[in-house]
């Protein structure tokens, strides 16, 4: 392979570098409306009476949007495909407020000077009702969150709105009960997560305007812009096809950006007034009024007999998806689904529970969403079982754990949901991972731990599976065009968000096209232009995207090998990429075949397009290590290196694939170590700026030691499976397992900071 | 309204312009750079970073009044340099851009470090740049690409 998984730069890398216009709002036309919202104070409240009349007073103020100016249509901000698996219970502005920085009104003025005075101005008279602040108390409240009769699912997901339930679930493979009573070592524990905010550097922007041709066009940074229009759509009551959504260069997702946020507001002023308009929403705004991490409880049971061989888990979880459902039942499933495979030589194996509303920000879809959350409770359990057993955490993984060839009936029964599809693992490497890292991290020598005085020195590890894609549900499509002068246009529907997809989606159709990356302009995404991708989420670019890219590379090939054929009059032609060459020795290059085909004679435009839907979602796997130094005076964790082996397959682009997995774990890191979205006792964000929650910065990351194993999927692209989000997997539990074997101290809850440890450290010395 | 005389990307420029507001809304809007990014709008992110009289300030958080005389240089004057050029192949070589959106920002930082200090270690580095916040690549490719730049650059800062 001359192009695949060699080092090739970016094809936007140089653009970004000079500061070029390339983001949504670079793009807004200079004279747009500013959508502004007014936002909730209140967890939970009725508006009674909204008195705009000042602020329409104001000279610039155009209008002010309320509940009254949409119709009853639920839908929900989800991003995900049609008929969705979450429940359809946000309309675009509501008479109830659910969450502090929920919308209650918007102003449209021609200034964001004006649009704040107005806000200023406009008077609202809210009931205020009981918020749902406890997820653990949220079922059977007497607050109901969603008791509008317009709510809705769009098939059986447990949704039970007046129970403050968005969505239950429960799968079992044999008796969980009666294998747990016939083991020989039994552990139950409960762990919690936390929400963690997205923290992608460009906020939540869209902006929209009117063409001539009286359609509507939007600009927006998002993940899904094929299900965004669909959404506006339905949302709005727009024809799709008055609808045409551009996605510009995206500055970060990690799923924030697969969700609507402003998108509604900002279309519904445009389609009405007929003028551009636009919204970016503030640092705060992204904080509070976008999506976090589903927080969880999980209580994990897991029985093993005495040689070491797990043979139950039993998995209950609770998951809080704020004040709307979006993604509540899909995140719910993946952290059984993603997680529980890992040990697939049990007999029998139980999970379930419900995902309840609460009027806290509403959860959504986060990089490697469920999988951190079960990952950590899973992996942590397992090393506590372990100490139980007198085994050795390694060696108990070497046992227990998914191998190459085998399966787990998880993978039929639970997909993300609906049922799921089965599959054998065709590849698996986690025993070379596990290998591999250990040797890097130098276990042997380090494991459990080492004082050094002041500082105890220790090590701890994790290993995690993700999926690559949603099988029979996500498709990708390209279209690849060939241009007078031999050179090709990649469409794709595909959405690089930042991870580089534009890049790796070019470099799968230079290979086979057998040319250079010069000779392959991509372009993503626009849905007038490119052809159908479901978006970037649920790591399915590489895998799902990049396989529709190799079959339409291969279709282009044959289309210009019978091109050539007719052209050299003859059935057996050869093709290097440059140059067609027949069995007489008779040769046309590609740049005189393509201006031939476009000027001269049986003139034509070479176009193809396919789609790809993947029929099984390889796994990729890894298992991550840590080395940490633990300051036993203060309880200070310093990371001195993190060691993540993985199996994505073949990585398509080596650099980029790094950069996800050191990406994925330093976002782990941060929720492992620190961050944490926090609420005041009426439900108010506290952690509402960069200043009051701490993301990793560089002073926070050593070493980072990332390599890949030797891996060649086949269904996959050149061999490839996905590394979108599995570097995000195994940070909390890694983490967990060596302040365990430094200190004997279990932290069960995230994050896992200084002054937890410390406290640990206490309560144990007065013990 | 006030008329402030600053110099921009090493020209002289003046404007009349209300005196509160910010640095970063004047350089989008009056002279339409749009390379510095705003992440935050509260100083803690770096994206809205310039060169401030040879020192690294966010733009967001200076208010133009504050301009007076100052020689400003943003990424897009920046990229006329051959220092920039060095930085430039040093953070393509090292993958160190992921979605991009805190990279002209790193960019200045790393020229001021340089400014600086022309070899920094790595503990220099991680301290010279940690107000910019990236979250994306985990920071090791953009920490790579520093010290190559040092390297192949040396002699320019």
């Amino acid at each position: 392979m001359k192009v695949v998984n060699n080092l090739t730069h970016s094809v936007d890398g140089l653009g970004i570098l000079k500061g070029r216009a390339a983001y949504t709002d670079d793009l807004a036309d200079k004279n747009s409306l500013i959508v502004k919202v007014l936002r909730s104070p209140h967890a939970y409240a009725k508006i009674v009476k909204i008195d705009s009349e000042e602020a329409l007073k104001l000279p610039g103020i155009e209008m002010v949007l309320t509940h009254k100016d949409f119709s009853r249509v639920p839908f929900t901000r989800a991003g995900q495909g049609y008929p969705e698996p979450s429940p359809h219970d946000k309309f675009v502005l509501d008479e109830y407020v659910r969450y502090v920085g929920d919308e209650v009104l918007a102003v449209v003025g021609s200034d964001l000077a004006v649009c704040e005075e107005a806000l200023a101005l406009i008077k609202v008279e809210y009931e205020l009702l009981e918020p749902v602040l406890d997820f653990e108390k949220a079922i059977d409240h007497k607050s109901i969150i969603h008791p509008e009769p317009e709510a809705h699912e769009m098939f059986p997901i447990g949704f039970e709105p007046l129970r403050n339930i968005a969505a239950s679930y429960h799968m079992h493979v044999g008796d969980v009960e009666k294998t747990l009573s016939e083991c020989d070592v039994v552990i139950e524990e409960t762990f919690f997560t936390q929400a963690q905010a997205h923290v992608m550097l460009e906020p939540h922007t869209v902006n929209a305007r009117m063409d001539y041709q009286e359609r509507l066009v939007i600009y927006n940074s998002t993940q899904t812009p094929y299900h965004m229009r669909r959404i506006i759509s339905q949302g709005l009551n727009i024809p799709l096809s008055k609808i045409r959504v551009i996605k510009p260069r995206v500055g970060g997702g990690f799923g924030g950006k697969q969700g609507i946020h402003g998108e509604m507001l900002v279309a519904y002023v445009t389609y009405k007034t007929g003028k551009a308009a636009k919204m970016v929403y503030t640092r705060k705004e992204v904080f509070e009024s976008s999506y976090t991490r589903h927080p969880m409880k999980m209580k994990v049971t897991l029985g093993a007999d005495k040689s070491g061989v797990l043979k139950a888990i039993d998995f209950h979880c609770l998951s809080d998806t704020g004040a709307y459902g979006e993604h509540a039942l899909t995140v719910f499933m993946v952290v059984g689904s993603k997680v529980l495979p890992l040990y697939n030589k049990v007999d029998s194996v139980r999970f379930y529970g419900d995902v309840v509303y609460t009027n806290h920000t509403p959860a959504g879809a986060y990089r490697g969403y469920g999988a951190i959350q079960g990952n950590f409770a899973l992996e942590s359990a397992v090393d506590m079982l372990c100490v139980k057993l007198g085994m050795n955490p390694i060696e108990f993984r070497q046992l227990n754990m998914m191998k190459e060839t085998e399966t787990s009936p998880i993978f039929e029964i639970m997909g993300e949901g609906t049922a799921g599809t089965a599959m054998i693992m065709e590849t698996c490497k986690l025993e070379e991972c596990v290998e591999k890292g250990m040797k890097l991290i130098d276990w042997n020598d380090k494991y459990p731990s080492k004082d050094m005085g002041n500082k105890i020195k220790s090590v701890g590890m994790a290993i995690a599976m993700q999926g690559s894609g949603i099988p029979y549900i996500d498709m990708g499509s390209a279209t690849i065009k060939l241009n007078d002068d031999g050179f090709y246009n990649l469409l794709v529907g595909a959405t690089d968000i930042g991870q580089g997809s534009d890049t790796v989606l070019a470099q799968i159709a230079a290979e086979v096209l057998m040319t250079t990356m010069d000779k392959i302009v991509i372009y993503s995404s626009d849905t007038d232009l490119t052809p159908f991708d479901c978006g970037a989420y649920a790591s399915s670019t590489t895998y799902v995207s990049g396989n529709a890219v190799f079959k339409a590379a291969n279709d282009m090939l044959e289309a210009i090998l019978v091109e050539a054929r007719r052209i050299l009059k003859s059935k057996e032609v050869e093709f290097d990429g440059v140059l067609f060459t027949n069995e007489l020795g008779e040769t046309i290059s590609l740049i005189d075949l393509s201006n031939e085909i476009t000027y001269s004679e049986d003139q034509k435009q070479l176009s193809v397009t396919s789609s790809y839907v993947g029929h099984k979602s390889p796994p990729p796997f890894m298992a991550g290590f840590i080395e940490i130094d633990i300051d036993k005076e203060t309880g200070e964790v310093d990371i001195v290196n993190y060691v993540s082996v993985v199996d994505c397959g073949t990585t398509i682009n080596p650099k980029l694939a790094e950069g996800q997995v050191d990406g994925g774990i330093v976002q782990g890191l941060g929720m492992a170590m620190f961050e944490n979205v926090q609420y005041s006792k009426k439900g108010a964000l506290i952690s509402n700026s960069l200043m009051t929650y701490k993301i990793p910065t560089r002073v926070d990351i050593n070493n980072l030691t990332t390599v890949f194993v030797d891996s060649y999927e086949e269904s996959g692209p050149f061999g490839a499976k996905s590394v979108g989000e599995i570097g995000i997997d195994t940070p909390p539990a890694a983490l967990a397992n060596a302040v365990y074997n430094a200190l004997g101290i279990r932290i069960k809850t995230l994050p896992i900071t200084a002054e937890k440890i410390l406290l640990a450290i206490k309560a144990k010395e007065r013990n | 309204m006030a008329k402030i005389d600053f110099r921009l990307n090493g020209v002289p420029v003046s404007i009349e312009t209300q005196l509160n507001r910010r640095l970063l809304d004047v350089l989008h809007e009056d002279f339409d750079l749009i390379g510095i990014k705003e992440g935050c709008g509260e100083g803690e992110c770096g994206a809205c970073a310039v060169l401030f009289d040879h020192e690294i300030i966010n733009s967001c958080s200076v208010p133009i009044a504050n301009c007076a005389n100052k020689d400003i240089v943003t990424i897009e004057g920046f990229s006329n340099t051959s220092r920039y050029k060095i930085l430039k192949d040093a953070f393509e070589e090292e993958g160190a851009v992921q979605c991009g959106f805190c990279t002209p920002g790193m960019m200045i930082a790393a020229e001021s470090l340089l400014n600086k200090n022309p070899k920094p270690t790595t503990e220099e580095i991680k301290i010279g740049l940690s107000g910019n916040l990236c979250r994306c690549t985990g920071y090791n490719m953009i920490i790579k690409a520093i010290q190559r730049a040092a390297k192949v650059g040396e002699g320019k800062w």
